[in-house]
């Protein structure tokens, strides 16, 4: 339901979209049957000449059981959402599968740092790709990130991925993706940051491996860094 | 000029008493917030340790010593009270804000003689926790004395003596606070 | 029983009224229906004010970059502020001082058959305080560097650090005005609490009172355990801002996420807080207009207090992926649901009472149904944000926004005007028009609707809150979502173009309105056992009311009425 209003474009996408599906049919069950009942009483015993208001204590079983019974199904619902949300959110942020890659995202004020890993395939050395506000990745890869940030708690957000993290100043948290359609898709800041928090806007870039390789190759070539390394 | 609503009591609690009651238990949710929070970060900090070095225990434990003695003559106060005698309620009154005074004044040099040594509020984490704890019991300390006064005048004048117990009450729970803030601040080294 | 209150009489009889004549009297008056007046007109101006912001940013969101009429172009920073004090203003300066502070000082006493609050002068010094709140935060918005834009909720570094926030005397005269206002409502508790504790009518036992006192007290207690590790927060913060210290700056050994603790520790009883007042006016006035017995009295005394229990223990999902420990998100996503069944059983008890009533849609009456069926979409969709797979979405989304302005809105508006109209009789003397009333209702329950449920899909969307244009986001940019904002601000700008209606009736009914007999709904409550409006004292001193049953009595088969008043005798 989520995917027609915005596309899914990562493999934990479809599983959040999901729980937010499950959501909706359970919860919105119990909202038509209350709001339906709700109104079907106003109209009911809306008031007519002669008819006096009937005296109940609430002791009266064949309300109570209107009552009860409801009260018990919400539990239940309950908790298979309860089931269902610590599935995803196990999934998503408890565990960390294997990476292809590792990357560095760094949030300030108002921009977005990335750091990804140069040939060599291991970030922190000389031959470190840095962009700013734009991040290309590979379609189907798993890339782990280390997110940090400068000044203020920012929120690194890719709505297509349904990723969400803050990110807090003097830490770094870990978090994970999977994508899974090319494209140029928009990241945007989810913790107000300051004035420039709308304005913080950033890319995902998602590239099959030829395309990728491409672009590094044209923009990012390993000669210079082997010269800058001497 | 009280109102009729002042003479009830469904409860069979005095409302003064009730109303101090309710003052301490959101009282003791600021402490206790406060509190918590330093003792999560000195938990998380042990360096902090090394700072806390520098408190005067001997001064803390003077200041302890005024406050419970303090307390001690607020509940004489209360009995006098309860007898009736408004003018020894009074008198004992006037000794537990004397004991404030001294508690502050004792503070103060405290304060002023680590402030020159260069441990400001500033200076790190556990000072930052230091003078904010420390601080705001000491507020509740200066505003605890000031009401004191107004109900030692009255209590000298044989009138509402009700009040020298809860004002007794609110006197023994900075006590208590002081008794959690003493081990955490100074003895915790 | 004559000797107490023949006790009573004396004691009220050598309390003379001397004093201040004239508009001062009205300014050091104890009186509790004085004060709750003042509290009420204090938080509708603020309400005015809350509402002006909204409509300009909202015309920022729909047509960004265009002039708005009435404010001019809004800046990055000038958006920031908006949408901080429009949020502050209605929940810290309209909700809680229009339903906890008006409504409890006029009801609570007069409910519970008392001539007055235990402490009048605590009563009116808590007054001054909020009063000096809101010239504080008005302040604020006009010094140099202009009004905090953190958001409400302020959290450091961003708060803490005027080269991050740019607004450095703002930020410290917001924060306050946020402790005054924590002030104000912490000595209001107190009288609030221990009036209906000990001054209650001789004969009303616990169970005999109404809903109105009960909820307003309940929230009153949870109000005041809640706030102090807030206060404690805010301290350190305004420290941190004024005096360098390092409380929540991770470079000196602070952390930020303690300020997120602290601040939803009371966060999330604080709706509730608001919440109850709203429930209880709302039973209140569907008893009296449905003729109907409330139909679980101790049920919804005891889903409440399971409530307010609870909501000490789920803030964290506010802070779902702030950076916690991941393993207590799933212990918040747990109790998190399950505080949705005391609600959802309160809830149906209500639903419940409307069976076998006698219903009259009269204005409250609208405006109390009204509440129910539009907190029921809020509710339910809490459900969303508290499932923390989904809130990895969600959160920060205008579904969040969409969620908190369908509990909040019936709580401080439709919960405001449910109250207003139905004592505006008691309190002013005079009947309001009900023509007016409905016109004002409709325009305002239908608008209502075409401004959040749209923001709702916009979250669905992936638009997230606090962005001032997104224009820059091509995801954000498509049709259906400008469109979407147009629709939402123009439904704004509707609905608040029908509160000149309620204006209108107000101010022509207190000139010309019929006048108000003692009981103009027949209803059973104390309240209406006096004059409209009451005198000072309430009733004459020696005719303080005595009680007999509960406040529900309505339709008693014993009875030819189909009320029966809490302090007729047997």
């Amino acid at each position: 339901m989520v995917d027609r209003l915005l596309q899914e474009a990562s493999t934990f996408a479809g599983s959040i979209d999901g729980l937010i599906l499950l959501v909706l049919i359970l919860v919105g069950f119990w909202f038509l049957v209350a709001e339906g009942i709700f109104f079907a009483l106003i109209w009911k015993y809306r008031a007519k000449p002669g008819r006096k208001s009937q005296y109940l204590t609430g002791k009266e079983k064949r309300i109570k059981r209107w009552i009860t019974i409801p009260h018990g199904l919400v539990l239940v619902c309950d908790v298979v959402i309860i089931v269902a949300a610590i599935r995803v959110w196990y999934n998503v942020k408890m565990q960390l599968p294997p990476a292809d890659y590792e990357i560095r995202v760094i949030g300030q004020q108002w921009a977005w740092i990335f750091q990804m890993p140069g040939a060599d395939g291991k970030l922190d050395t000389p031959d470190d790709i840095t962009t700013t506000d734009f991040l290309h990745v590979i379609r189907g890869k798993t890339y782990q990130f280390q997110l940090q940030s400068r000044d203020v708690i920012h929120s690194f957000s890719v709505p297509v991925f349904r990723l969400k993290q803050d990110a807090v100043p003097g830490r770094t948290i870990t978090g994970w993706f999977t994508p899974t359609k090319t494209g140029t898709f928009d990241i945007q800041c989810a913790e107000i940051c300051g004035i420039g928090h709308g304005v913080m806007e950033g890319q995902m870039i998602v590239q099959d491996s030829a395309a990728h390789a491409a672009w590094i190759a044209e923009n990012h070539p390993p000669t210079r860094f082997a010269e800058r390394s001497r | 000029m009280k109102p009729i609503a002042t003479t009830r009591s469904a409860t069979g609690i005095p409302t003064g008493r009730l109303a101090i009651w309710w003052v301490l238990a959101s009282e003791i949710v600021i402490f206790g917030g406060l509190l918590g929070a330093y003792v999560m970060h000195r938990i998380g900090h042990p360096e902090w340790a090394n700072a806390a070095a520098h408190t005067h225990t001997m001064i803390g434990a003077t200041n302890t010593f005024i406050l419970l003695t303090s307390s001690f003559t607020a509940v004489l106060g209360h009995q006098a009270a309860e007898r009736g005698d408004g003018r020894k309620a009074g008198t004992f009154l006037v000794f537990t804000i004397i004991g404030a005074f001294l508690f502050l004044t004792l503070k103060s040099f405290e304060w002023a003689s680590e402030i020159r040594e260069g441990f400001t509020i500033q200076a790190n984490g556990f000072w930052s926790f230091y003078y904010t704890a420390a601080g705001l019991h000491a507020a509740h300390v200066l505003v605890g004395a000031i009401v004191m006064m107004f109900v030692a005048r009255d209590a000298f004048r044989n009138r509402e003596l009700q009040r020298v117990e809860y004002v007794g009450i609110y006197w023994h729970f900075v006590d208590v606070i002081w008794i959690f803030l003493f081990p955490l601040l100074y003895i915790a080294k | 029983m004559a000797e107490a209150t023949a006790v009573e009489a004396r004691a009220h009889a050598e309390h003379e009224h001397h004093g201040p004549k004239g508009i001062l009297k009205y300014v050091w008056s104890t009186d509790h229906k004085i004060i709750g007046m003042q509290y009420m007109f204090t938080g509708m101006f603020m309400a005015v004010i809350g509402g002006f912001m909204a409509y300009v940013f909202r015309m920022q969101l729909a047509f960004p970059g265009l002039s708005v009429p009435g404010f001019g172009v809004v800046s990055p920073g000038e958006y920031n502020a908006l949408i901080t004090n429009h949020g502050s203003i209605m929940i810290f300066w309209v909700a809680m001082p229009v339903l906890i502070a008006a409504f409890g000082n006029f009801t609570i006493p007069l409910m519970i058959g008392a001539d007055d609050m235990v402490f009048p002068r605590i009563n009116r010094l808590s007054y001054q305080v909020f009063f000096l709140s809101v010239l504080v935060l008005l302040t604020s918005l006009f010094v140099k560097g202009g009004g905090f834009g953190g958001a409400w909720t302020s959290y450091p570094p961003l708060s803490a650090n005027s080269q991050y926030n740019l607004t450095r005397v703002g930020a410290s005269m917001w924060l306050v005005a946020v402790m005054l206002e924590f002030v104000a409502f912490l000595l209001g508790g107190i009288n609030f609490i221990t009036t209906l504790m000990n001054s209650r009518a001789p004969g009303m036992k616990a169970y005999d009172i109404p809903m109105t006192p009960w909820m307003i007290v309940l929230a009153s207690i949870m109000f005041m355990l809640s706030v102090g590790p807030l206060v404690a927060g805010a301290i350190m913060l305004l420290f941190d801002q004024v005096l360098g210290t390092g409380f929540y700056d991770p470079a000196r050994g602070g952390d930020p996420i303690l300020w997120q603790h602290l601040f939803w520790f009371f966060g999330h009883p604080e709706v509730y807080v608001v919440l109850f007042p709203a429930m209880g006016i709302t039973i209140d006035v569907i008893a009296t207009f449905a003729r109907k017995k409330l139909f679980g009295y101790k049920t919804i005394l005891y889903t409440a207090v399971a409530t307010s229990v609870l909501s000490f223990f789920v803030w964290a999902h506010h802070q779902f992926i702030a950076g916690i420990d991941p393993r207590m998100a799933n212990i918040f996503t747990i109790t998190t649901l399950l505080i949705s069944v005391p609600i959802a059983e309160m809830i149906f008890v209500v639903i419940a009472t409307l069976y076998g009533g006698s219903i009259t849609l009269k204005t409250p009456m609208l405006w109390a149904l009204a509440f129910v069926g539009e907190f029921m979409i809020g509710g339910v969709t809490g459900i969303f944000l508290g499932a923390s797979g989904a809130d990895i979405y969600l959160h920060d989304t205008y579904f969040v926004l969409a969620h908190f302005h369908y509990t909040f809105f019936p709580i401080a508006i439709i919960g405001t005007f449910a109250a207003f109209t139905y004592w505006f009789p008691k309190m002013f003397g005079k009947m309001l028009n009900e023509t007016l009333g409905k016109i004002h209702f409709w325009g305002t329950v239908i608008p209502f609707n075409f401004i959040f449920i749209p923001l709702f899909i916009l979250g669905l969307g992936g638009q997230h809150r606090r962005i001032y244009n997104f224009q820059n986001f091509p995801e954000l940019s498509v049709p259906w979502m400008v469109h979407l904002r147009i629709i939402a601000t123009v439904s704004l700008i509707v609905m608040l173009a029908f509160q000149l209606v309620f204006f209108v009736n107000v101010v022509w009914s207190l000139r010309k309105g019929p006048k108000a007999p003692k009981n103009p709904w027949n209803g059973n409550t104390l309240e209406w056992t006096t004059e409209s409006p009451p005198p000072h004292g309430n009733w004459p001193a020696d005719q303080l009311p005595v009680v007999y049953r509960g406040p529900y009595e309505y339709g008693h088969p014993d009875r030819e009425e189909d009320y029966w008043p809490q302090n007729l005798p047997a």
